[in-house]
């Protein structure tokens, strides 16, 4: 099935920005995310009021702590930006449907320059007292009740999504007989790309044995498995193709986007618990292209936990689905030299959990010859970027 | 023996409504209760008005037989909550009455080394403030 009109391509991604990234630098979240926000519009080279959308995930929410804290409403007061379209929040195929829907917006003609904007400060809202249930939210103590999803999680001492994916990663383990140290080699790999990352949080070396010897947080997913909590933000600009003759460098296409859930909505009553939305959104972006697996010259999937990164791998098609495992192994896709360069900022197992943001930046930088002492040393054309996990899930299909 | 008795293990419990108390309330009456439809018996959870099969609107809590099997696990290690002691399993088990019927629990009366997926479990209720939790202990059958 083709769709009548592939309107994404009307956008491109002019501009991207970060902050200072790190743990536990306690720094006003709305602090963090201006410093994106101007890095990204002066790096499109573009200014303030050139831009006339504002898009974010999840929006402002209070909890979990540090998951967000910055919303749509915060960013477009502080730099009092003239705005013909915005929209925040959770409910979006993962943490790139708010980009996906910057690029409709552009494509539509609502909006010329879309910033859009993901924000976290998990590390410093975490303090000292380890990691909680970051991705949950409540249950803790009290008259809490839990509702709506969480009320089939929570009361059986399940709250995080380290759980949840465990149980998908289980059920791979069993039909397909994927292995730890096969798994490892997406913790590994993001580790050797995070060397050559100054703004990575963890840059020392990790083996096997170091992977293999580290404490279990839900079998079989271990602390390595497992991204690191931190500070930061991230931006890019999301602009439409014909309003943006003046940037800086030519800015990287999109050629497809995959937003699609074709299986239930849920973690636990998704039709097959090893794989994911991921299936239905990769799936859904090459009925968008003539390009094909083989043309991707980079790959920056999402790693929240490990496993998730595997399941990318076979959702998008660098592997038949089941075999994850024994690609992972072989080693081919990862190294810089080889066949699919995978998460060569390090992940957010490495690098931070920028959340979803930080492949689609990387993704920007390598199209752009940018990336500094990571760049690959033969510039990638055709870039993949997608994020999400469980039943949220979008992906993107970038050129040079 | 000692004569204070442990810290039962925090719990965060489920808001009660209308719409879930078939399942929340049913350990009370040792039944594990799921929305059926009238129509075309298709089994309904999370609970919703309408069969997403038929479209029926006609739906009615209605007890299943407490068997299950784990169709997958994991061992959590994390401490998550007070009192809560890993290492527990925490399962999704699916339900003999429907393929695709699945829950969310924990497994329990075995060691955490016992669970396997495959595992035939049945029911067992716990009550908490006048809620009942299901959770699923082994039949002690052989894997199928």
């Amino acid at each position: 099935m083709r769709a009548a009109e592939i309107g994404e391509r009307k956008a491109v991604i002019s501009g991207v920005g970060q902050s200072q990234i790190g743990r536990r630098i306690y720094r006003d979240p709305l602090d963090l995310t201006i410093d994106a926000a101007l890095a990204a519009i002066g790096d499109a080279g573009l200014t303030r009021g050139d831009i006339d959308g504002l898009a974010t995930y999840p929006g402002n929410m209070k909890t979990p702590p540090g998951f967000s804290g910055v919303g749509i409403t915060e960013v477009h007061d502080a730099l009092r930006l003239d705005l013909n379209w915005y929209a925040g929040g959770l409910e979006a195929p993962g943490q790139l449907g708010s980009v996906v829907g910057a690029i409709a917006a552009v494509a539509t003609g609502l909006a010329d320059h879309v910033l859009c904007f993901r924000t976290v400060w998990e590390a410093s809202a975490q303090g000292d007292q380890g990691r909680a249930a970051v991705t949950t939210g409540g249950g803790g103590g009290g008259s809490y009740r839990a509702t709506d999803f969480m009320q089939w999680t929570l009361p059986f001492g399940a709250p995080s999504a380290a759980n949840w994916i465990a149980m998908m990663a289980q059920r791979h383990f069993h039909e397909f007989g994927t292995t730890r140290e096969q798994l490892a080699q997406v913790a590994l790999n993001g580790r050797r790309n995070a060397a050559r990352n100054p703004n990575a949080i963890y840059r020392s070396p990790m083996t096997l044995d170091d992977y293999l010897s580290i404490r279990m947080v839900s079998t079989p997913l271990c602390l390595y498995d497992c991204d690191v909590p931190a500070d930061g933000s991230t931006a890019v600009i999301v602009s439409r193709a014909d309003a943006a003759p003046d940037l800086r460098r030519p800015p990287v296409r999109v050629e497809a986007v995959g937003t699609a859930l074709r299986g239930r909505p849920s973690w636990d009553q998704f039709d097959d618990l090893t794989t994911m939305a991921t299936r239905d959104a990769a799936a859904m972006m090459w009925e968008r292209t003539d390009l094909t697996p083989a043309d991707v010259d980079v790959a920056e999937l999402y790693d929240g936990f490990s496993f998730i990164t595997l399941s990318w791998l076979e959702a998008l098609g660098f592997c038949a689905h089941g075999e994850g495992g024994p690609f992972l192994e072989a080693g081919r896709p990862m190294s810089s030299g080889g066949e699919l360069p995978l998460n060569t900022h390090g992940g957010q197992l490495s690098a931070g959990r920028l959340h979803g943001y930080g492949f689609l930046h990387e993704a920007c930088v390598q199209l752009w010859g940018e990336a500094g002492d990571r760049q690959l040393d033969q510039r990638p054309e055709v870039a993949v970027a997608a994020a999400g996990g469980g039943p949220l899930a979008a992906s993107l299909l970038l050129t040079a | 023996m000692t004569d204070e008795a442990p810290p039962r293990p925090f719990r965060v419990l489920p808001a009660v409504t209308p719409d879930n108390q078939h399942f929340w309330l049913g350990g009370a009456e040792g039944e594990l209760r799921f929305l059926r439809c009238a129509a075309c018996g298709y089994w309904i959870h999370p609970p919703a008005p309408i069969c997403p099969i038929c479209l029926g609107r006609d739906v009615h809590p209605d007890a299943v037989s407490g068997r299950a099997a784990v169709h997958t696990f994991t061992v959590n290690w994390q401490p998550w909550y007070p009192n809560l002691d890993p290492p527990y399993v925490v399962a999704i088990v699916e339900l003999p009455e429907q393929a695709g019927l699945r829950l969310t629990t924990n497994i329990v009366g075995c060691q955490p080394d016992e669970v396997a997926i495959g595992m035939p479990v049945r029911v067992t209720f716990e009550e908490r403030d006048g809620i009942w939790l299901p959770f699923f202990e082994p039949t002690g059958e052989a894997s199928p």
